[in-house]
């Protein structure tokens, strides 16, 4: 994990392997839990602690426009950074290597060569379940639209990685949490089916907090179909590659997240299925050091390697050049 | 003993009325049982009467119900010569969920399921059906297993969650979820899932990727638990009933999204009253599913269940 993190935020209790701005998985986004009161109580403090650390971090490290932000401190080393320089080293602090969050447009720029299309977001069935909580799910959706550049949370674009063709989707998490309802199940099977049709590689990097609850059981039912996608990759005998990025949790991780014929996770990624607390509460004692982050993920044999930003377009890149269908003579 | 939830307080205080009125007539003491007589046909209607519009929140309670039958209960009543199968041959064996071969009304089947037990030392057995990696990896050896004899499998939905724990997330309980999910999806048998209770989240889906899957009356499945949603959505634990309702977690509901095929009716009152009758109706649906389904080809199985999953949020 590097050096100890010793952010400016607010630091949980000594737990040194946490970044202090990084929200941690909702609780349960998959209902993972025993059924007591007490249980459910402790639920209620963590979730609304958990909803805090979401507001806070969903500022922390977007570069705002002003001028009097062109500095930003980093969240987990807390040295001030020249904004322009942060951005240019990939969203990565050049001095304790914390990779930040970036938005999809950057991440488009980062992974693909020059000319890439931009793929449309599929149109999908609007609020079916005509939900509303402190305020109409249309409100939360027309909101998140107002401050994101595409339609919804998973955008695909075709192009070519060093040359390789191959079809990119990435989660934002800063798209209501990066959360999968129908939209995100219906980019993703989109974006399988052209790497189908291209005959090529289907790569995805993932960001959510899980499932997106203004849907209901529709974005549990995301989780099959797209797993019907990476079945279809698969029998095409095209590659499907996953990048895990921060933070990857609940019925993502549970779906496609975990069903790459490689999987590649960003340094200091948390991913897991049930959040921090939830497990915290329910198994009553500290955490293991870096529990759920992309090393820890990595030694217990969850995924094929750790990378770091600077070098995933090249990994990518390699992969491709093993793994993509070859044409036949 | 049926314990009453608090919505059926009425009915619990005409029953103790019933019982107080049976204690004291020892004989032929008409007017007693007339009037014994006339209050349980009250308390009958009112049973009726109150289980014919349950609430989503009153559901939920219903699904989760100490009582209510669970999947070991429906082997027992409806399923014959169950030769249970442990372990996932990776790590270890996970008694929340249950599955071997079994046979349903003279057909041969793999019956895989949650069980969160009765009392405390099964419900510690069993851990409250709430799965680890391993659980859903012998989902999945089954699965297969059941695809390489010709066997359908019958999945039967209890949990309120895969279980969060360290242990679990070290052993990979997404992926394990995910793998699961994948070998429903790749069966070339029938599959059928029906839920029982708690249809929770990721960890019933794994098992619950099915050609049809059913419903009991007053089972409930859903994305998040409604205190969740409650706390999460509402920044607050008092909305759960609300949650419930605005989530859609009832079967009727889930029937006309399209998400379940059918619905089956629970004895007046909850499967909880009337245990068998409840396995009866279920096994009846399971068996007509699985009629129509062993007549298709392994392809047309695997396309109709993928066709299925994929036209959910589809325009
Ligand atoms: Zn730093």
């Amino acid at each position: 994990m590097g050096a100890p993190r010793t952010g400016t935020g607010t630091l949980k209790r000594g737990n040194r392997g946490r970044l202090p701005d990084v929200p941690e998985t909702p609780p349960h986004f998959d209902g993972g839990g025993v059924s007591s009161t007490l249980y459910l109580l402790r639920l209620v403090r963590t979730v609304m602690s958990w909803l805090s650390k979401v507001r806070n971090s969903l500022s922390s490290l977007s570069k705002r426009d002003t001028p009097d932000t062109l500095w930003m401190k980093c969240p987990s080393c807390g040295e001030m950074l020249f904004a322009k320089d942060f951005e240019a080293n990939l969203s990565v602090c050049p001095k304790c290597e914390h990779h930040g969050r970036i938005g999809t447009q950057a991440r488009f720029d980062q992974l693909l060569d020059a000319g890439y299309t931009v793929l449309a977001t599929p149109k999908v069935p609007e609020n079916p379940l005509n939900f509303r909580d402190t305020k109409k799910y249309p409100d939360r959706l027309k909101a998140a639209r107002a401050a994101n550049p595409f339609p919804d949370a998973l955008t695909n674009a075709l192009g070519t990685i060093e040359g390789a063709k191959a079809v990119l989707g990435v989660q934002d998490f800063k798209f209501m949490g990066g959360s999968m309802g129908m939209a995100v199940g219906e980019a993703f099977v989109a974006g399988a089916e052209r790497a189908i049709a291209e005959k090529c590689a289907y790569i995805i990097l993932t960001a959510a907090g899980g499932a997106r609850m203004q849907e209901g059981i529709l974005s549990l039912m995301q989780m099959p179909k797209t797993t019907v996608a990476t079945r279809r990759l698969a029998a095409a005998g095209l590659p499907y590659i996953v990048v895990l990025t921060d933070p990857t949790t609940g019925g993502v991780t549970a779906s496609y997240a975990m069903l790459g014929d490689v999987q590649i996770a960003e340094p200091g990624a948390l991913i897991g299925f049930a959040g921090q607390r939830v497990i915290q509460d329910t198994i009553r004692e500290k955490l293991p050091d870096g529990f759920q982050r992309a090393e820890y993920l990595h030694a217990h044999g969850m995924v094929d390697m750790v990378v770091h930003r600077k070098d995933l377009k090249g990994t990518l890149a390699t992969l491709l050049g093993y793994l993509a269908r070859k044409e036949v003579a | 003993m049926i314990s009453f939830l608090d919505f059926e307080k009425p009915i619990a205080e005409l029953e103790a009325r019933i019982a107080e009125l049976r204690a004291t007539a020892n004989g032929s003491e008409l007017d007693i049982e007339s009037e014994i007589d006339k209050l349980a046909k009250k308390s009958a209607a009112m049973l009726a009467a109150t289980y014919a519009k349950l609430t989503p929140w009153q559901k939920t309670q219903v699904a989760r119900h100490p009582q209510r039958p669970h999947f070991l209960d429906y082997i027992r009543l409806v399923f014959t010569d169950f030769v249970p199968l442990a372990g996932d041959r990776v790590y270890g064996e996970d008694a929340a969920i249950v599955g071997g071969l079994a046979t349903l009304d003279g057909r041969k089947v793999m019956v895989i399921g949650h069980e969160k037990g009765h009392d405390t030392p099964s419900r510690i057995k069993h851990n409250f059906g709430s799965a680890k990696p391993e659980g859903y990896r012998k989902a999945i050896r089954l699965m297969e297993m059941a695809a390489k004899f010709g066997l359908p499998v019958v999945t039967l939905v209890d949990t309120a969650g895969a279980f969060p724990g360290v242990e679990a997330e070290e052993r990979g309980q997404a992926e394990a979820i995910a793998r699961s999910t994948e070998a429903c999806l790749a069966l070339k048998v029938p599959m059928v899932a029906a839920i029982l209770g708690e249809g929770g989240s990721g960890g019933a889906i794994a098992i619950a990727a099915a050609n049809k899957v059913l419903m009991l009356e007053h089972a409930i499945y859903s994305v998040i638990s409604p205190e969740g949603a409650s706390s999460i959505l509402w920044r607050t634990p008092d909305k759960a009933a609300d949650a419930a309702t605005a989530m859609k977690v009832t079967a009727q509901d889930l029937l006309s999204l399209g998400v379940i095929d059918g619905v089956v009716a629970e004895p007046v009152g909850g499967a909880h009253r009337d245990p068998a009758a409840a396995a009866r109706a279920l096994a009846d649906a399971i068996g007509r599913e699985l009629a129509a389904l062993v007549v298709r080809t392994p392809a047309e199985l695997v396309q109709q269940r993928e066709e299925r999953f994929l036209a959910i949020g589809s325009l």
